[in-house]
């Protein structure tokens, strides 16, 4: 069945700024990492709020510091989000939090500890919390386009069959709904290594593909060449991707490239959790290869629904955005399913075509907007892992 | 489709020396269905090894210093030999990179 993608919609909440959100999350943010105390508190007072608790926001300096803002308030901005409760623990980098959210027009509202303690902290922040979940909860879904929705993807745990099964069902999704004004992104400076030139030519202009290279150039040499120990032998392609069948780098990242499909194009090239801003269409994102750290960055600049082709079977969740798997490898159906929300084995069998499994995820795409818990969801995966550049002062 | 149409080898592009076996417990002898996703043409080969699922199979002999070709491109070089229809992984194929 052919979708008219112009006509689909899904029960979506379309926040303050007009930004489509599937998901309703009070969240309870820390600023810093002494704080996750107070937060986990505050979320086991008030029901139906989430706390999320990270290893860091202390001395953190330069852009190191700025990825550090970016990423708290990108996350608490992002449109899956209803309402924020922020708790840092002094007032100064508590406001910068605040404000940034509020940017949005979404309630926020922020205390800190220095001055209060954990008790009269959290005594405060529960109050809030509690408004905060009333109003929420009553807040109604209604139509929104299906391509108003802001769709990321990052694979994980590949092997031979993401680069023949998964990965061009999520080109092919990508093929179908970018035309249409959905904006993707994807990332992965170093697993793009080996298929650089082919990437580069993917830019949909100039100044893209300039940025591009430069973007890819700067983590070859100030992260890979600065501090591999022989080679990335090692780590990329990663253990459980040499199990798969993977051998070289190359092997990997052409795998890895058929997430963009066979006609889309990037627009622009994005700072780790920089949200996009050159309008509709696919972005690349400068991130890191582990899931967690790529999804949380693609979470924090505004994606709401994450796909995420796997071949041996990457667990990872996230804690606002739905990460939807797909497999196509068998074994990982038949030992590990209760993890797979879209099954593609049929390409390998050649009983399903990648057109079908297009069909397949984008269907995914709209039962999740329209709340079916993902597996990660399900299983309670929310893994959040802040990206650092460098040591803290 | 019929089970025994299955393919036990796909092949990305016609200009690929290797294809990636696509079924668990492929056993040495067996006389694979391959197909090519470039143009869902196939052809005939015989696994010479017990090679897992996701692992590589030389369609073509492979001598060391010879280029892999995959998705029409390279993807590295033989640092050992492999004979038709044998396992190609890390044992016999690296990087040009590193």
């Amino acid at each position: 069945m052919a979708f008219d993608f112009t006509q689909e919609t899904v029960k979506a909440w379309r926040r303050e700024n007009g930004r489509v959100g599937v998901r309703n999350h009070v969240l309870i943010l820390p600023v810093d990492d002494i704080s996750n105390a107070a937060c986990e508190a505050v979320a086991n007072n008030v029901k139906g709020t989430m706390a999320i608790p990270h290893a860091y926001g202390r001395l953190q300096f330069g852009e190191d510091l700025d990825l550090h803002f970016r990423t708290i308030i990108g996350t608490g901005a992002n449109p899956n989000v209803a309402a924020v409760i922020v708790i840092g623990i002094e007032p100064e980098w508590t406001k910068i939090v605040v404000d940034g959210i509020a940017a949005t027009g979404k309630p926020v509202e922020g205390f800190w500890i220095e001055q209060n303690g954990d008790f009269e902290t959290i005594r405060k922040a529960s109050w809030k919390a509690k408004e905060f979940v009333h109003w929420a909860t009553e807040l109604q879904k209604e139509d929104c386009p299906l391509t108003d929705l802001w769709v990321s993807t990052k694979c994980g745990e590949s092997d031979t069959t993401t680069g023949l099964s998964s990965c061009p069902t999520v080109g092919n999704m990508y093929d179908k709904l970018l035309p249409h004004g959905l904006y993707g992104v994807f990332g992965e400076t170093s697993e793009i290594t080996g298929a650089e030139h082919i990437c580069e030519k993917r830019a949909a202009n100039p100044e893209a593909a300039a940025k591009f290279r430069k973007t890819w150039q700067a983590y070859t040499d100030d992260v890979i060449e600065a501090h591999k120990t022989n080679d990335l032998s090692d780590s990329q392609p990663t253990k459980g991707n040499i199990l798969g069948g993977l051998t070289t780098i190359e092997e990997k990242a052409l795998g890895n490239l058929e997430k963009i499909g066979r006609t889309s194009t990037y627009i622009d090239v994005l700072e780790p959790a920089e949200a996009p801003a050159k309008g509709r269409g696919l972005y690349f994102m400068d991130t890191s290869s582990a899931a967690a750290e790529c999804v949380t960055l693609m979470a924090a600049a505004g994606y709401v629904i994450h796909t995420f082709p796997t071949g041996q079977g990457n667990v990872v969740g996230n804690p606002i955005v739905p990460v939807i798997k797909i497999s196509g490898n068998p074994r990982t159906l038949r030992t590990m399913s209760e993890h797979i929300d879209v099954d593609v084995t049929g390409v390998l069998r050649r009983d399903m075509t990648i057109d079908q499994a297009g069909d397949a995820l984008i269907e995914m795409i709209k039962r999740t907007a329209n709340g079916r818990f993902t597996a990660a969801e399900a299983l309670g995966h929310r893994e959040f892992s802040m990206t650092k550049l460098y040591r803290s002062a | 489709m019929i089970a025994n149409t299955h393919p036990q080898l796909l092949v990305h592009d016609k200009a690929d020396n290797v294809g990636v076996v696509v079924v668990e417990g492929l056993t040495a002898g067996t006389d694979m269905l391959c197909v090519c996703t470039e143009d869902n043409s196939d052809f005939r080969l015989t696994a010479k090894a017990d090679i897992p699922i996701g692992h590589k199979v030389a369609l073509k002999e492979l001598k060391e210093g010879d280029t892999v070709i995959k998705y029409g491109e390279d993807i590295g070089k033989m640092v050992g030999s492999a004979e038709t229809g044998g396992h190609v992984h890390t044992h016999n194929l690296k990087t040009k990179r590193w």
